[in-house]
């Protein structure tokens, strides 16, 4: 708007008192609201899974140490990996879906913001409840009662008999909360993807990450429940004398196992497949062309969720399956590998051809593409079973994982918090920080995950507090570590850029990108009703039809 | 398709210079991707010589670890394979099409698919996973159906918390965290068959250089094989988490000849050699509740719940290789284990300083 | 900074088609009962799984007595049920009222009549949940089912409350409706616990 100097008296409205400005946002039912206490929410307890990790390293920076005792590190990889998948990666996934769905779609908001707001504070509250547990009374092993039977929780280890203490019960009943709160949010997304579009936009027309938040709804829908049915069985176990897994009676510890990693590999989907999302929006706008191939990359992503049901079991290869049952999870894990890499494909050829910015989303999205292929391909030596029988369980799996989450999942998140802050906070972001948080990061991710491949290679088990000299171990350790430095001082500067920028950032305007799609119609933050007018659209692109009327998109697909 | 038209004009306020990290990138890619291909070579390489390490995966010394070992090398090339040709292309569209300074405006071409390349990029990707599955189900077959030959060593590995105990079930020897087994030639192999339980969580015995890992799962027996064809000594430990100490929860295989193996296993079925020197400590030891946990074959001691005593000198370590068997180490861990192994089930028994000499003494004896 | 419009393009050739959209009740709850469906599965694979490996106690075929007419209660609540949105949906409120009470007295018949099967369980047979792996599972899977007929039925139970006020009308039936899905699978749970236990599992 042009600045003309106001002759009209002007009026300065007060700033509302802290007490309701703090209860608006605990009583909002707004998606765009409820999205920033999702990802501040998540932000913090990233920041306490770092902190664990950095605890985790330290102890195994040199072998013998003695930084922290058995017990305490055994609690720290445990709530260091229950922290990092339900309190920090869910909820930044969950955040930004909710932000950015019903933008997308042209809608006003979810299907059902009550429930998104109730949804929110029980996954809140679950992650109080869990690290209320290093508060909580004493278990037999000393002072606080932080879970410590790793965050996939094998029974018989969770029995009573031996896990006497509370820790199990923190873990199970903090995240059956959260997955409750999970489920919700997944039904909303669900209802409003289907049930909240604007006119004109059939499923064929949304943009890729409605597609895929859609998706992994489902996915949320179908996973979480296995969790939450093994928590309840192995709280009758410990409560009401069940005997579920209980060994002793006759009750089988691998039924554990395959229920919970039932659940446990479609959660990485849950968490990968809005991370493919961010990269299927980010990419197209920053390399200056449409996304190559959208029918298959819709069909790809239904593959995907659809196999990653089947292929559970490549996480127990080792636990004495016949040898019939190991080539079936073979071949569907190798198999879920198709679709993931034509996704990688597609993304590459819309870089293809373009006329790419590397502005901060972008590079940490071609980063992405670069790690998310070597997480694939490690993914694959792991899927060969034989392989798999040395592998498992060693750090070789953990630096896949961290691979995939942090290398895949964390870099595109960080693409999208640079690409959407402008459209949150109405600011643009540092650039410069930004690309020193970029490569600061990616150098500590690679010092850290690369080098982390080779003590899985030369027989390093996960999960041990300390470990032999002698074993060619120690200098990759010393590496690893290292690395973490870099990888947390980088996530300062990226926490004190936005910051920074929320408070003294350039105004950004509502289409600082020059973006296609309807979030970038509207004002920079958004007014609470999203849309003056609802949108009507005719292609993938409504903004690029919008601004090359003359040659718009529905003209060619 | 081409699309020729002006781009909507952009507000000021956003910079778009285009910027050009390509080449820094590229360095970084390329860095990056040194480290974990040369993993691989590197620990191929170096077993024929200096060992880089002895729980190393590309130094097989057993037919289960050599077939995992090739396919692991096929895997190993493919995927190498794949990620050199993606990289490549991914480096070159990164290089190749940045937005060139003092590039117009106006947008590229906009393409929105191409049928045929889509096809091809599926079906190859198809028949790649369709020959690792078939050479993955091959090695599947060949380690774990295999029958153990009639001069095959029989042991019953019971996993506990935090040691391991072993059966030889031809011959009756009770023997604890270091498993002897002979060495096996391809012309007449002596493989051992490994069958194994767990008293109580879960566990997974893993000697890298031996054989791939398997589980140890209370009321789900398992079974491995392993036909180790050089003498020496082989390490590993346990590798599925089972409670507070479960990484001090150590393995060493010692592979004899056979006829080292032979009088080892005689010397093992023998009951403790009695000495009148120790009787003190012997009596120490069967008056306290040592005798509740420990066995020693040949007097009152009948415990099954830690590992049997009988023959503790002819082991190299203790506390399943939380300590090397000396003297000081032993008395240091009668009088409390948990300086070694902290939260490991053996209680400091409050013994007094000539109690634990007494008791010591005794063990000592124990050959 | 040009200001973009959100009403579309300028220039829309014809009009188009009218938007119809799914309805988001009956959508959220197929979601629902996908999920809960899952719960289920998971409790009736564990159920499948130790059939027959209780090794001590009582077993299925000494203790179980198939609940027929308990079953044909909970499926006729399933038709009372319909009958009543049918008839909300044609504006006969008083038909609704009717049936809907039918429902809610049809499912606390079969409540109070599983409690009664528990407790001569429990105490005539000796099988509790802890007493073995059929005892852990048995009450498990069953209980489970009776918790969600027991929420189902105060959510029930508080419609019936406003039909009797007079406060439920037509246009209500959507809401009913999607009440009368989570019903009828409820029901359908029953039918595959009753397959599982009662005839197979025996």
């Amino acid at each position: 708007m042009s600045a003309a100097r106001a002759t009209v008296a002007v009026v300065r409205s007060e700033r509302a008192p802290l007490v309701d400005t703090l209860h608006e946002w605990v009583t909002t039912v707004d998606h765009k609201r409820l999205g920033i206490l999702y990802i501040i929410y998540a932000l913090l307890f990233l920041a306490f899974g770092g902190i664990e990790a950095i605890i985790i390293r330290i102890q195994l920076i040199r072998p013998h140490n003695t930084f922290v005792s058995p017990q305490v590190f055994n609690r720290m990889f445990t709530m260091h990996g229950t922290t990092m998948i339900f309190f920090a990666a869910m909820p930044l996934v969950f955040g930004f879906a909710n932000y950015l769905v019903p933008l997308m779609i042209g809608a006003r908001d979810t299907a059902f913001p009550r429930l998104n707001a109730f949804s929110f504070w029980l996954t809140a509250f679950g992650g109080l409840l869990l690290y209320f547990s290093f508060l909580g009374g004493n278990g037999l092993y000393g002072a606080g009662n932080a879970p410590d039977v790793g965050w996939f929780a094998y029974a018989p280890l969770t029995s009573r008999t031996f896990s006497p203490g509370h820790s199990t019960d923190f873990w199970i009943l903090a995240l059956l909360l959260s997955g409750i709160g999970s489920m919700g949010t997944a039904i909303n997304i669900a209802a409003t993807v289907l049930c909240m579009r604007c006119p004109g936009m059939t499923l064929g027309k949304m943009p890729l990450l409605a597609w895929l938040n859609f998706t992994m709804a489902g996915l949320v829908i179908l996973s979480m429940s296995p969790l939450t049915a093994a928590q309840l069985m192995l709280l009758v176990d410990r409560y009401l004398g069940g005997h579920f897994f209980d060994v002793q009676a006759g009750g089988s510890a691998v039924l554990w196992m395959h229920f919970f990693w039932i659940f446990g590999h479609p959660e990485v989907y849950v968490l990968a497949i809005p991370a493919f999302a961010f990269a299927s929006e980010i990419i197209p706008v920053f390399s200056r062309k449409p996304i190559f191939g959208y029918p298959v990359m819709v069909a790809a992503t239904l593959a995907i969720g659809f196999i990653s049901m089947s292929v559970w079991a490549h996480h127990m290869f080792t636990v004495g399956m016949t040898s019939a049952g190991n080539t079936f999870f073979v071949l569907s894990t190798m198999a879920i590998a198709v679709p993931t890499g034509i996704k990688i494909f597609n993304w590459l050829a819309t870089i293809w051809g373009g006329k790419v910015q590397y502005r901060t989303p972008m590079l940490f999205c071609v980063a992405f593409l670069f790690q998310f292929l070597i997480a694939g391909l490690t993914g694959i030596m792991l899927a060969a079973a034989p392989f798999d029988w040395q592998l498992s369980g060693s750090y070789f799996v953990v630096a896949h994982f961290h691979y995939v989450i942090v290398g895949g999942i964390l870099f595109t998140i960080f693409g999208a918090f640079y690409y959407w802050f402008p459209k949150m906070s109405g600011r643009m972001y540092n650039e410069a920080l930004g690309k020193v948080h970029f490569w600061l990061f990616t150098a500590g991710f690679h010092l850290t995950f690369d080098f982390m491949h080779v003590p899985g290679v030369l027989g390093m088990p996960r999960r041990i507090y300390t470990y032999e000299p002698g074993r060619g171990w120690d200098i990759w350790n010393l590496v690893i570590t290292i690395g973490v430095l870099f990888q947390a001082v980088a996530t300062l500067v990226f926490l004190g850029n936005l910051l920074w920028s929320k408070l003294w950032g350039k105004v950004a305007g509502s289409d600082p990108w020059d973006g296609w799609t309807l979030e970038w119609s509207t004002a920079s933050p958004p007014p609470a009703y999203n849309f003056p007018s609802l949108p009507e659209v005719r292609s993938r692109r409504p903004l690029w039809d919008l601004k090359h009327p003359e040659d718009p998109d529905w003209h060619y697909e | 398709m081409t699309t020729a038209l002006i781009s909507a004009t952009r507000a000021a306020e956003v910079d778009r210079r285009a910027q050009s990290p390509d080449r820094a990138l590229t360095m970084r890619i390329l860095k990056s991707a040194v480290p974990i291909f040369c993993t691989a070579a590197a620990a191929r390489a170096n077993s024929a010589g200096e060992p880089l390490s002895p729980t190393n995966i590309f130094a097989p010394a057993s037919t289960p670890a050599d077939t995992i070992s090739g396919l692991s090398l096929l895997v190993l090339t493919i995927t190498g394979a794949m990620f050199v040709i993606v990289l490549c292309l991914l480096l070159w569209a990164v290089v190749k099409f940045r937005e060139k300074a003092g590039a117009g405006p106006g947008e590229p071409a906009q393409v929105y698919g191409s049928t045929q390349v889509e096809l091809a990029w599926t079906v190859i990707p198809v028949l790649i996973v369709t020959i690792l599955l078939l050479a993955t189900a091959r090695a599947i077959a060949s380690i774990q159906n295999a029958i153990p030959p009639p001069g095959a060593v029989e042991v019953s590995v019971i996993g506990h918390q935090y040691w391991w105990e072993y059966h030889y079930k031809k011959s009756n020897v009770v023997t604890a965290n270091e498993l002897h087994v002979p060495v096996s030639s391809p012309v007449h192999p002596t493989p051992t068959f490994l069958s194994l339980f767990s008293a109580d969580t879960d566990h997974s015995f893993w000697v890298p250089r031996l054989a791939g890992k398997t589980d140890l799962i209370p009321n789900h027996p398992n079974s491995m094989w392993i036909d180790p064809r050089e003498t020496g000594v082989y390490l590993g430990q346990c590798s599925q988490y089972c409670g507070v100490q479960h990484a001090k929860m150590l393995l060493r295989v010692y592979v004899q000849t056979r006829d080292e193996f032979d009088r080892w296993l005689e010397q093992q079925s023998g009951p403790a050699a009695a000495s009148d020197s120790t009787i003190e400590g012997r009596r120490t030891f069967e008056s306290t509740a040592c005798v509740n946990c420990h066995t020693i074959r040949g007097s009152t001691a009948t415990g099954t719940f830690g590992p049997d005593l009988t023959h503790l000198m002819s082991r190299e370590t203790i506390g399943a290789g939380a300590a090397l068997n000396t003297p000081a180490n032993l008395r240091r861990w009668i009088q409390d284990p948990s300086a070694f192994k902290p939260g490991c089930l053996m209680p400091a028994m409050g013994l007094s300083d000539s109690q634990l000499d007494a008791i010591t003494a005794y063990m000592e004896t124990l050959r | 900074m040009r200001a973009l419009t959100t009403t579309g393009p300028e220039h829309v050739p014809e009009r188009q088609p009218e938007w119809r959209l799914p309805a988001r009740g009956p959508v959220a709850m197929y979601f629902l009962i996908a999920a809960e469906a899952a719960i289920f599965t998971i409790f009736v694979v564990a159920y499948i799984f130790y059939v027959g490996k209780s090794a001590t106690g009582p077993q299925p075929a000494a203790v179980l007595h198939a609940p027929l007419f308990l079953t044909a209660c909970l499926l006729s609540s399933s038709l009372t049920t319909h009958l009543a949105v049918r008839g909300l949906r044609s504006r006969n409120v008083r038909r609704f009222t009717w049936w809907w009470c039918g429902t809610v007295i049809l499912g606390g018949i079969f409540v109070a009549g599983t409690a009664r099967e528990w407790r001569h369980l429990v105490y005539q047979d000796g099988l509790t949940i802890q007493t073995n792996l059929f005892g852990t599972t048995y009450y498990s899977l069953v209980g489970l089912h009776a918790f969600h007929v027991i929420a189902g039925l105060l959510a029930l139970a508080v419609v019936l409350v406003f039909a009797i006020r007079g406060d439920v009308r037509q246009e209500h039936s959507a809401r009913t409706e999607v009440l009368s899905m989570y019903w009828h699978f409820v029901d359908a749970v029953w039918v595959v616990i009753f397959t599982v236990v009662y005839l197979i599992g025996r």
